[in-house]
């Protein structure tokens, strides 16, 4: 099927659910509620037109400042049957940061759910594991958000692995650290 | 001493294999707990090389976040900024010359040979048989040659532009990759596969280990040959013809039971349809223009017109600086079929030079999650076999 023939028929099923269906160069966004985000992926991949059995991709997007609600999660579905894709993007909003886990879904989708609590703080309903999975466990904040910044000067507040290195390296080699 | 069967006790036992491991390819760290000698859970721990590449692309130009792109897979790196150079491409509408196109190809082919070379022959050290690895870097030497000869650079190279790639390759580079691949398919037979494809030892620890049936490899997101071992014949440069891929003939190789031993397979016929795929693209390569001349607002110039004249100038030091002025606001999520599987990005654009988001799909990261299926209930020797034969590269997986 085209893009355009499956945001439209999720359109007719979820006529609720689907705020805006957007297209550029060819590829097709729809763009969703988180509320029923389950339940519609699971029609996705059942269904046997659609039969989206490829989650490719799973991330999370950060509009702060340009768009209410902030936060949103993209799914990029593609059917291995039908050899089509379609991009799927639930808003989810910062003072309700949860989204339903698709884990059971595609077993795919169970790590790049944790990056996406890890780097963003979004967290998934339902995931078997839900823990930080690039950064430490005891890591302060969320890197890819907008508001954290790219390089600061924490002084006391850096992360103990970091100042465990530097006070080794001067404990041992009597380096000093500026 | 002899010991008393009736007193003693079994209990399970947690060991800690990494981060620093000479099976894990990198810094991988896996948490096995062990009944005997057969692996009950197996848990991985990621993000020991995480650099923040995906934070730091926001913060720069379009141009400027090529070079971050060769530090994911480091031993791939031609093919990763083919991958982000195409998706940025078809953001702001770009059309390559053919020529640049080709040459494109030739690049991430040879790429693809040795990393598979690479990939095969380390997960032969792992296993025990070491010849391989000798003659591997033997051959991967002269890859890594011709790059040197054509951008400088070995493993680094950030050759290809957005809307082309740097500078033209030269005869002698023509000449040399062609008596390569005169050679290279009677060395894969000679000195490879004579050496594993019936060896019994090799057999023994391969066939069999770390199946993966065609329906949960799709399900778990596998990519690339890791995905085909299993019987499926999903392969982006067919599905999505990018660059001059859809020029050319090529098979796309599938194995049946989706073991260590067809994945393998997969990957040695692989490297034969990669030899054939450049024998094509030298045959078929145009003359013309390596550069897109229509779009001066997002590719350099060329370095002579820069130094003549006022106009290229401008634009120059603007792209350096500034970036794109205007950028297409959309966003794209393009695939590209990398050694180790499909390598995504989706990039979002807000209409300035840089972008407001680059996510990085990385196959490394998804077949990584895939190890604790694959190596439950499986002997801790078999971990070993399993992580050579999902071929990851942790810089990738870490990004």
């Amino acid at each position: 099927m085209e893009p355009k023939e499956i945001a439209d028929a999720i359109k007719d099923m979820y006529p609720a659910e689907v705020l805006d269906i957007r297209e550029f160069r060819g590829q097709v966004s729809v763009i969703v509620k988180k509320d029923r985000i389950k339940e519609m992926m699971r029609y996705l991949h059942d269904t046997p037109e659609f039969y989206f059995d490829f989650i490719e991709d799973l991330c999370g997007m950060d509009y702060l400042g340009r768009k209410e609600p902030r936060f949103e999660v993209v799914y990029h579905l593609l059917s291995h049957r039908h050899k089509h894709m379609i991009r799927i993007r639930a808003e989810v909003p910062e003072d309700d940061c949860a989204i339903d886990s698709v884990t059971d879904i595609w077993n795919g989708a169970n790590w790049h759910e944790r990056e996406c609590f890890d780097l963003f703080g979004v967290s998934f309903a339902g995931h078997p594991d839900l823990r930080r999975i690039l950064l430490p466990e005891d890591w302060d904040g969320h890197p890819l958000r907008k508001d954290y910044p790219l390089k600061s000067d924490l002084g006391e507040k850096e992360w103990k692995g970091y100042k465990e290195v530097l006070d080794t390296a001067v404990r041992n080699k009597g380096y000093e650290v500026r | 001493m002899a010991v008393d069967t009736n007193t003693t006790k079994t209990k399970e036992l947690t060991v800690s294999m990494g981060p620093q491991h000479p099976a894990t390819h990198g810094v991988l760290r896996l948490v096995l707990d062990l009944d005997g000698e057969t692996v009950v859970k197996c848990t991985p721990y990621v993000g020991y090389l995480h650099r923040g590449i995906e934070k730091l692309a926001e913060n720069r130009t379009y141009l400027s976040a090529l070079p971050l792109t060769d530090r994911l897979d480091y031993i791939s790196s031609m093919s990763n900024n083919i991958g982000y150079c195409v998706a940025v491409e078809k953001l702001f509408g770009i059309k390559v010359p053919e020529r640049a196109q080709y040459i494109r190809t030739i690049m991430g082919e040879m790429t693809r040979i040795s990393s598979h070379i690479i990939g095969v022959a380390t997960h032969a050290l792992d296993i025990g048989a070491m010849t391989l690895f000798l003659y591997s870097f033997r051959d991967r030497e002269t890859l890594l040659d011709l790059f040197e000869m054509t951008c400088g650079a070995r493993l680094t190279v950030s050759y290809p532009r957005i809307g082309g790639v740097r500078n033209d390759v030269s005869q002698e580079f023509i000449d040399r990759l062609y008596a390569f691949t005169e050679e290279f398919p009677a060395t894969i037979e000679r000195e490879y596969e004579t050496l594993l494809n019936e060896n019994r030892i090799w057999k023994e620890r391969t066939v069999g280990v770390g199946v993966i049936s065609a329906e949960d490899a799709i399900n778990w997101g596998l990519t690339g040959p890791t995905l085909r071992g299993s019987g499926v014949p999903y392969d982006v440069r067919k599905a999505a013809p990018y660059d001059a891929y859809d020029k050319v003939e090529f098979d796309v190789p599938i194995g049946k039971n989706g073991d260590v031993y067809d994945r393998y397979l997969c990957r040695m016929e692989e490297l034969k349809q990669a030899n054939r795929i450049i024998r094509q693209c030298i045959e078929q390569m145009p003359q013309g223009p390596i550069m897109a001349p229509d779009a001066p607002k997002f590719t350099l110039p060329p370095k002579d017109r820069v130094l003549s004249d006022m106009e290229s100038l401008i634009h120059q030091f603007v792209l350096i600086t500034k970036g794109p002025i205007a950028s297409p606001e959309g966003e794209i999520y393009v695939a590209t079929e990398v050694p180790k599987g499909e390598l995504g990005f989706y990039l979002v654009s807000d209409g300035t030079g840089r972008p407001y988001r680059m996510r990085l799909r990385a196959p490394s990261f998804v077949h990584v999650s895939v190890l604790p299926k694959l190596c439950e209930h499986a002997l801790v020797a078999d971990v070993i076999a399993n992580i050579g034969t999902i071929d990851i590269v942790l810089g990738e997986c870490d990004r």
